[in-house]
């Protein structure tokens, strides 16, 4: 092979393997990325149960409702419109707290019911999970809330 | 006093750059075959003014003066001493000054050390260097100053993030920054060998032991920030796929590539243009990670302050130094003599393999961590999580290890499938039995997870192999290195895989006196108390874990910080030689009944995953020890046809 040639078909490997690069990213985010909806957008978007999504909005007072396990919560999440009810097993976030901003990541299941698997709660006064920062949350100030006892 | 002059030594060592640069610029024209006047003294000075405000700034917040704006936000008169001092870089503004900092006194250190590339190149990399700290200096002092004034002074500060207050923050962002900022070396030196047309062993040499120093640099950061990250947030994982990770995982990939690529422009004068790429490449993903850290434009664990005009100045910066440098390289490659030739099936071929499979995983991070922006602009909301990065990157991650099993074993230039028919038939045995076995042992493990133990042992041995048949007193020490260094990835491999496939979990809650199970433990929770720490007060488990007759006991605590206002969770770890036990403490049930929430984790082999990136990196710190004893022992000119 003359060193012109050689230099030819490294570039050419370097080539597609960026075009498959491309190609895997493509076909993982179709199947992986999750969109993020409020209960109102979620209400009119035909959402498959079980697909990966991601649901942001204020957690409806008077909602939590604890479980006899001790770890499992459902709660209600809404936004001016609508509202979406969420099964959460695990342990919440420090800021968790009715009348807060939260995200949850998961997926609908066959009942309509919002599975989560992560939930994401404003952190502190400085941090806003992103999603919601365009939303109005009238957060209120609950740091109280979440002393230790 | 001591602000305004840390202020006045950052517009002095700005100064500095801008001779530098200036000094850097008249090369063009002269062209002479040495070393442009003034270049080096402005670097000396520069790089000892950047130092003298780093520690300005440090001594502000050992003495807490309250009165300098940055110190009042992120510090309080209550703070334990050593999150004092590491609380100068545990924000942004501090954060940067070190950056800049860094990257001067690596301009110092090249100015210094630098002896084997010719004088006009090292001219014209000194002045490259100059021409990034002078963007950076520009964002320090105009969008970012360190040292503002805050009248009147408050009493006690706002505190600094309590998940930030850990041993942790005292080394991850500084090495972390070590390794992005040493980076920019590899860039100076590759615009500044293609502006002069050096680009040939005798500057892949020159620029080998940076590259070397920074990858050691990033090896480290990014695993002691996985650490971090896995006891400190008390969500088990140890590595969580957020941007801010991918930050420092795309310099590292990227370095790994070049780290690769420069060795084979060394020792065998192949491959120049592709070197080049990946010094760019590698810097310019330093720059991408700093712009996503500091942008605060993803959502993540890490974004604390969210400010688009210092967003916008830092991607401006990345986009101008990044298409300037692609430009010359556009304009330059055409004079880039053609290497030497080589076959597919050689050491060089293998190093290509690598070099090809680390870039491509690096696109794929690249693309799933920059998707979400791009939607955005688009009117969607998306996040990409570890779904889609587990899915594009560990296959190809299957294939890199493939590769590595026979790629250190061959030869340069060309080689001989069937001189390796032995190994190649050992290899296959060893990943069949292994898949075999672990397959009928445990059906129900995932196929990366089994692929991963299979592919681990067979790297366990194959690492070994490139010392069969040398004599191991006069094997040179990169060879060590390069040894150690692949063992290292067999043995982080093992434990993530082990991790992945194995790890059991108990979520539950438990009154005091109850026990829970978790892979043959039984952990009782004997007592909850309350404890005082110097700046938080917590809640302390008691519990006693025992397995085989053996107990230990695990204190787990939920801890309540007041400035800021912010609860975390301090896991207990119990570590074992084949795991590690790993206990959470929560809320009390709400119920009332007495109940505390209490999460378990048993994980396998989960230390493995650390260790073999110490081993890797020891392994980097070997070979740049045996290259810079041999550069010392003997005169360099004949050494990459002497390998």
């Amino acid at each position: 092979m003359k060193p012109k040639h050689q230099r030819l078909l490294l570039a050419a490997i370097a080539v597609v393997a960026l075009v498959g690069a491309g190609l895997i990213a493509a076909s993982a985010l179709r199947e992986e990325a999750s969109y993020f909806y409020t209960p109102t957008t979620l209400a009119s978007a035909n959402v498959p149960p079980g697909k990966a999504i991601r649901l942001g909005g204020m957690v409806q007072k008077g909602s939590i409702v604890h479980g006899a396990d001790g770890v499992s919560i459902t709660f209600t999440v809404q936004d001016q419109e609508r509202s979406q009810k969420v099964a959460y097993r695990g342990i919440t976030p420090d800021l968790f707290v009715e009348g807060s901003g939260v995200v949850a990541d998961g997926r609908l299941g066959a009942d309509r019911v919002f599975v989560a698997d992560s939930l994401l709660a404003k952190h502190d006064e400085n941090y806003v999970p992103k999603e919601l920062a365009d939303i109005d949350m009238n957060a209120a100030a609950h740091t109280k809330d979440t002393l230790v006892p | 006093m001591i602000a305004e002059a840390g202020l006045a030594a950052l517009w002095l060592a700005a100064s500095m750059a801008l001779l530098q640069f200036m000094a850097g610029l008249t090369l063009l024209r002269a062209g002479a075959g040495q070393l442009v006047p003034l270049i080096k003294p402005a670097a000396y000075v520069q790089g000892a003014l950047c130092t003298f405000a780093f520690f300005a700034l440090m001594w502000l917040f050992y003495v807490t003066d309250l009165s300098v704006l940055l110190v009042a936000n992120n510090s309080h008169i209550d703070k334990p001493l050593i999150f004092k001092l590491a609380g100068t870089w545990g924000n942004h503004e501090g954060s940067m000054l070190l950056w800049v900092t860094i990257l001067s006194v690596s301009g110092a250190a090249i100015a210094f050390l630098e002896k084997r590339v010719e004088a006009k190149t090292l001219s014209a990399t000194l002045a490259v260097q100059a021409f990034l700290a002078l963007g950076f200096f520009a964002f320090l002092l105009f969008s970012s100053n360190p040292f503002e004034r805050l009248v009147p002074a408050p009493v006690e500060g706002a505190g600094l993030n309590p998940l930030l207050q850990d041993v942790g923050l005292a080394f991850h962002p500084p090495t972390l920054y070590f390794g992005y900022v040493g980076l920019s070396i590899a860039f100076s030196f590759a615009v500044g060998a293609l502006l002069t047309n050096q680009v040939e062993p005798a500057f892949a040499r020159a620029m080998r032991p940076w590259v070397l120093g920074a990858w050691i640099f990033l090896t480290i950061g990014i695993a002691a920030g996985s650490y971090w990250a896995y006891y400190e947030l008390g969500w088990g994982g140890w590595w969580f796929w957020d941007p801010v990770e991918n930050a420092s995982l795309m310099p590292w990939l990227a370095g790994t590539a070049l780290l690769h690529s420069v060795s084979v422009l060394a020792t065998r004068n192949a491959l120049r243009a592709w070197t080049i790429i990946l010094a760019l490449v590698a810097f310019a993903m330093s720059m991408a990670g700093t712009f996503l850290v500091r942008s605060g434009i993803l959502t993540s664990v890490h974004a604390f302050a969210v400010d688009p005009e210092r967003g916008s100045f830092i991607l401006a910066l990345m986009l101008l130094y990044t298409g300037l440098a692609f430009v010359i390289f556009a304009l330059r490659i055409g004079t880039v003599k053609q290497g030497e030739p080589f076959q597919l099936f050689s050491r060089e071929g293998g190093i290509v393999a690598n070099n090809i499979f680390l870039s491509v995983i690096l696109a794929v991070v690249l693309i799933g961590t920059l998707y979400p922006l791009a939607a955005e602009a688009m009117g969607d909301k998306i996040s990409v999580g570890p779904p889609y990065f587990n899915k594009a990157t560990v296959p190809i991650a299957v294939l890199l290890m493939l590769a590595l099993l026979l790629g250190p074993l061959l030869r340069w230039r060309r080689d001989d499938l069937m001189r390796l028919k032995y190994w190649i038939i050992g290899a296959v045995a060893i990943l069949l039995t292994s898949c075999l076995a672990i397959g009928s042992l445990a059906p129900e493990i995932g196929i990366f997870p089994l692929l991963g133990i299979a592919l681990s042992m067979a790297l366990a041995v194959a690492a070994w192999l490139p010392l069969k048949g040398r004599k191991l007193l006069r094997t040179p020490l990169p060879i060590f290195g390069m040894v150690i260094a692949h063992f290292g990835i067999a043995v982080s491999v093992f434990g993530m895989a082990a991790e992945s496939g194995f790890s059991s979990e108990t979520l539950t809650a438990l009154a005091p006196g109850e026990s829970a199970k978790v892979a043959g433990w039984n952990v009782k929770l004997s007592d909850v108390n309350p404890v005082v720490g110097d700046n938080w007060v917590a809640v302390e488990g008691e519990m006693i874990a025992a397995k085989n007759g053996n107990s230990f006991s695990l204190h787990p605590q939920s801890r309540q910080f007041f400035k800021p206002p912010m609860q975390t969770s301090e896991a207990a770890l119990l570590t074992r030689w084949n795991g590690q036990l790993y206990a959470v403490i929560a809320q009390p049930d709400q119920e009332g009944d007495g109940r505390w929430q209490v999460r378990l984790w048993w994980k396998p082999f989960v230390t493995f995953i650390w260790g073999g990136a110490a081993l890797i990196a020891l392994g980097g710190a070997m070979a740049l020890l045996g290259r810079m004893f041999r550069r010392a022992k003997k005169p360099a000119r004949n050494a990459w046809q002497a390998e």
